[in-house]
C-alpha cells in the first residue's frame, strides 16, 4: 500500500486545490464552532457522552444481548457477523431469499467498510447509493474520501461533468441547484425499483431494542418505507444503553459534524412496520479486539461524526484519500492501524501531534495520544523504517553522553556555514526543499555560559 | 532565599539559539531567581519518543530526572519540551515519587513567570505588531491558553504579557491556533504537507500585520523561520523570552 507521505505528497503537488480542500473543510470546522459555543453546557455533554460511551464499550456482551432480546421481542430479525465477509454473506443471504435485485442504500460507512457494494454486484444485484454525495463517488467507482461529507473533494464543475456524462445533464453545467435535481430525479426513480433498502446505524437503543437513523436527506426514510424489507448494518459499539441517552449524542453528533443543531431527519426504527421484514446485522471485524485492549477502547467510543478530520491540518491538506483506509483522519488513522498494522503503519505518523482532534472529538477520545501509542506499538512490531529506527538509536546515544553531544554540535558550528549551498540544499535533505535551515550561532549556550557567567 | 531554579534549554536550543537560553537567565534573575544551568543535560527524549522508540528515551529520562530533581522547580523556555517530561515520562517512572516531584516543579517559563512568580505585567517598550504562534503543546498539553476547540471561559497568560509591554499590539489571525506543521520528525517525513501547513501560518501573520512572529517554543519559530526566510517575506523571527528580555 502507497505510504501516507507519498500520497499526501501528490495531494499537495496541485496546490490550488489542496488550499481549495482545506478552505472547504476548514469552514465546515468554524461552522462547527459557532455552534458549540451557542451551548454554555458543551463540555459537560462531551463528559456525559465521554462516560456513557465508556460503559457501552466495556459492558458491551450484556448491552448486546440486551439490545438482541428486545429487538426480537418487537419482531426484528438480529444476525451476527463476525467480519467483513460473514457480513455481506449474510446480507446477501437475506436479500437473495427475497429474490431482491435491486437494493437502494442510505448512511453507511459500515458496508463501505466491508465492501458490500462490489461484493453485491458480483452476486447480480444492483446496489444504489442515494446520499447524494456518496452516489457521486459511486458513479466515480470510488470510495467516499470523507465519512460525513464523502464527496467533499470534488468541485462542482467535475461533478457536472460527472452527471453530463452519466446522466446526460447539460454539458457544462455547475449549478448545484440543478445538479442537485437532476440526481434526484434519477434517485426517485431508483427508489421506486427497488426491492430493499439497507441502511446504516447512528445509536441502537439497547433498553428498547430500537435504533435511530440520521440523515439531512430523508432518504433512509423513503428507502426504507418504500420496500417491504429493511436491513440495518451496524458495528457492535454503536449501542447506547437507554433511550434516554439519546438526546446527548443527537445533540452532539449534528454540531460537531456540519455545525447544525440536529440532523434534519433523526428516524427511529423500532421493529418492522406492517407486512415488513425488518433485519438487523450486527458486525464485529475486530472491534471486540479493540474493546478488550487498554490503550485503544476509547477509540470505539467514536460516533463518527468527522469533526476529527475536519479539523486535522493533516488531513484537511491530504486528502481522504491519502490515508487508503474506509475511515480517514486522526479516527481513521487509529481504527486502520487496529485493523492491519502492516498495510497501514504510515498512518499513526500522518500527525504532528497538534491535538486538536482531542479538543474537538465530541465524545473525548484522546486521539493524538492513541496515535503516539501506536508509533511505540510499530516500533516494537518491528515495522518502522530502519532509518528512523536508526537515527533514533544513534541521538539517544550522542544525547547519553554529553560530551560527544558538545563536541558533534561545535563541529557542525564550525563546517556547516562554510559549506556550498549544494551539500546543504539537496535531495537528501528534506527539511531544506522549502525551507532554511537555521543559521549556526558562533557558540552554544552552553560555552556562552561557561564564558559569561559567574559560577556561584 | 530565592528559590534555586535549574534551567532547562533544550539541546537544539542550545545548539542553535543560544540567545533563547541566555533571554530566558536574563529574565529570570531580573526577577531575583537564583538561576543555574546543570550542565550535563542534553536532551528530554522527545523526538525519540514521538517516532515511538520508546526504549532510546529510558536513559534520557532517568539522567533528567537525575540532573533536575534537586532544584526548587526546573523552568524551561519550550512548551513542547516540558510536556515532554510532564505528559509523557509516566511509563518510565512507575510509583517514583521523585519524579512525581519533578513533574509538579517543572514549569514552561511564561508559565512560570505568570502563575508562580505572579507577574502580570512587564514594563519596557516594543512598537511592534507582534504576531503570536500558539504552539501546540504549550496549548493542548500543558493548557498555558484557552484553545478555540474547546468551550471554555478565554484565557492566555502569555498573550496579557505581550500586551502590556508598551507599543506592543497582538496582531489577530483568522485561525486562531492552527498547528504551524512542525511537528518533530514529522517536518522532514511528512515534508510536503508540514511546509504547505507552515506556508497556510505565515499567510496568516501576514494578512493580520504581524512584523515580529513569537511563539512559547522555538521548535516551531525554526520552521516558520525556515519558510519566511526562503520565501524572503519581511517577518522577523523571535522567541517569546527575546522579546521580555529586550523589555527589561
Ligand atoms: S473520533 Fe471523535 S471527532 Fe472523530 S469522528 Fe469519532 S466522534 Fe467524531
Amino acid at each position: 500500500m502507497p505510504s501516507h507521505p507519498k500520497l499526501a505528497n501528490e495531494f499537495v503537488k496541485d496546490k490550488e486545490r489542496a488550499k481549495w480542500h482545506d478552505q472547504s473543510l476548514w469552514f465546515v470546522r468554524s461552522k462547527r464552532d459557532k455552534a458549540v459555543h451557542q451551548l454554555p453546557e458543551w463540555e459537560l455533554l462531551r463528559e456525559q457522552a465521554s462516560k456513557i460511551k465508556s460503559y457501552v464499550v466495556s459492558h458491551l456482551p450484556d448491552l448486546l444481548e440486551e439490545f438482541e432480546k428486545n429487538a426480537k421481542a418487537k419482531g426484528v430479525h438480529v444476525h451476527w457477523a463476525r467480519d467483513a465477509k460473514e457480513h455481506n454473506e449474510i446480507v446477501h443471504s437475506i436479500l437473495k431469499q427475497h429474490q431482491v435485485k435491486r437494493v437502494v442504500k442510505s448512511k453507511s460507512m459500515l458496508t463501505e467498510e466491508c465492501h458490500l457494494n462490489p461484493y453485491l454486484e458480483r452476486h447480480g444485484i444492483e446496489i444504489v447509493d442515494t446520499d447524494l454525495g456518496e452516489w457521486i463517488v459511486q458513479l466515480q467507482d470510488k470510495p467516499p474520501s470523507h465519512i460525513v461529507m464523502p464527496a467533499i473533494h470534488i468541485k462542482k464543475e467535475e461533478i457536472g461533468e460527472l452527471f453530463h456524462e452519466k446522466l446526460g445533464t447539460e454539458k457544462g453545467a455547475s449549478d448545484p441547484q440543478y445538479l442537485t435535481e437532476s440526481a434526484r430525479q434519477r434517485l426517485r426513480q431508483k427508489f421506486i425499483e427497488a426491492d430493499a433498502g439497507i441502511t446504516g446505524v447512528n445509536f441502537a437503543i439497547a433498553d428498547t431494542g430500537g435504533f435511530v437513523v440520521c440523515t439531512n436527506e430523508g432518504n433512509a426514510d423513503l428507502g426504507t418505507s418504500l420496500n417491504k424489507l429493511h436491513i440495518a448494518c451496524m458495528g457492535i459499539e454503536k449501542l447506547i444503553p437507554r433511550a434516554s441517552d439519546l438526546s446527548v449524542f443527537l445533540r452532539l453528533l449534528a454540531r460537531s459534524a456540519t455545525g447544525q443543531p440536529i440532523t434534519t431527519y433523526s428516524s427511529h426504527f423500532h421493529g418492522p412496520a406492517p407486512d415488513s421484514e425488518l433485519h438487523i446485522v450486527l458486525l464485529d471485524n475486530g472491534r471486540s479486539e479493540i474493546a478488550d485492549s487498554d490503550e485503544f477502547r476509547r477509540s470505539l467510543n467514536c460516533i463518527r461524526c468527522g469533526a476529527c478530520m475536519n479539523t486535522c491540518p493533516v488531513y484537511r491538506r491530504s486528502g481522504g484519500y491519502s490515508y487508503s483506509n474506509t475511515v480517514p483522519g486522526p479516527i481513521g488513522s487509529i481504527l486502520g492501524a487496529a485493523h492491519d498494522t502492516k498495510a497501514n503503519s504510515s498512518l499513526p505518523f500522518a500527525c504532528s501531534l497538534c491535538a486538536s482532534c482531542t479538543d474537538v472529538c465530541p465524545v473525548k477520545i484522546d486521539l493524538h495520544h492513541q496515535l503516539l501509542t501506536w508509533r511505540k506499538e510499530i516500533r516494537l512490531k518491528g515495522l518502522l523504517p530502519l532509518s528512523k529506527r536508526l537515527s533514533m538509536k544513534m541521538m539517544s546515544w550522542m544525547m547519553q553522553a554529553p560530551r560527544l553531544y558538545q563536541f558533534v554540535g561545535k563541529m557542525a558550528r564550525k563546517i556547516v556555514p562554510y559549506l556550498p549551498r549544494f551539500l546543504v540544499y539537496n535531495p537528501f535533505n528534506a527539511w531544506g526543499k522549502q525551507r532554511e535551515l537555521p543559521d549556526m550561532p558562533k557558540q552554544s549556550f552552553r560555552e556562552w555560559m561557561k564564558q559569561n557567567h559567574d559560577r556561584k | 532565599m530565592a528559590p534555586q531554579v535549574g534551567l532547562f534549554i533544550p539541546c537544539y536550543v542550545d545548539q542553535l539559539y543560544p540567545q533563547v537560553g541566555i533571554a530566558s537567565l536574563k529574565i529570570l534573575e531580573h526577577f531575583g531567581i537564583d538561576v543555574e544551568y546543570p550542565e550535563s543535560q542534553t536532551c528530554c527524549g522527545q523526538p525519540m519518543a514521538n517516532t515511538g522508540c520508546t526504549n532510546e528515551v529510558v536513559p534520557l529520562a532517568k539522567r533528567f530526572l537525575e540532573i533536575f530533581k534537586s532544584y526548587d522547580a526546573v523552568v524551561c523556555p519550550s512548551g513542547s519540551c516540558v510536556s515532554m517530561v510532564k505528559h509523557h515520562y509516566d511509563e518510565y517512572f512507575s510509583e517514583n515519587k521523585e519524579y512525581d516531584e519533578l513533574k509538579a516543579k517543572t514549569y514552561e517559563l511564561c508559565d512560570y513567570l505568570t502563575s508562580v512568580l505572579e507577574i502580570k505585567t512587564l514594563a519596557g517598550r516594543f512598537p511592534h505588531k507582534v504576531g503570536l504562534h500558539q504552539s501546540c503543546h504549550g496549548l493542548r498539553e500543558l493548557r498555558l491558553a484557552s484553545s478555540s476547540e474547546l468551550v471554555k471561559e478565554p484565557f492566555g497568560p502569555a498573550r496579557e504579557l505581550l500586551e502590556s509591554i508598551e507599543g506592543l499590539e497582538v496582531t489577530q489571525l483568522q485561525r486562531a491556533d492552527e498547528c504551524c506543521g512542525f511537528g518533530g520528525t514529522f517536518a522532514v517525513a511528512e515534508e510536503a504537507v508540514s511546509c504547505m501547513m507552515g506556508e497556510d501560518r505565515v499567510h496568516d501573520h501576514e494578512q493580520a500585520g504581524t512584523e515580529v512572529l513569537t511563539a512559547l517554543d522555538m521548535s516551531c519559530l525554526m520552521h516558520l523561520d525556515g519558510i519566511i526566510r526562503r520565501q524572503k517575506k519581511p517577518i522577523r523571527v523571535m522567541h517569546i523570552s527575546e522579546i521580555f528580555a529586550e523589555c527589561l
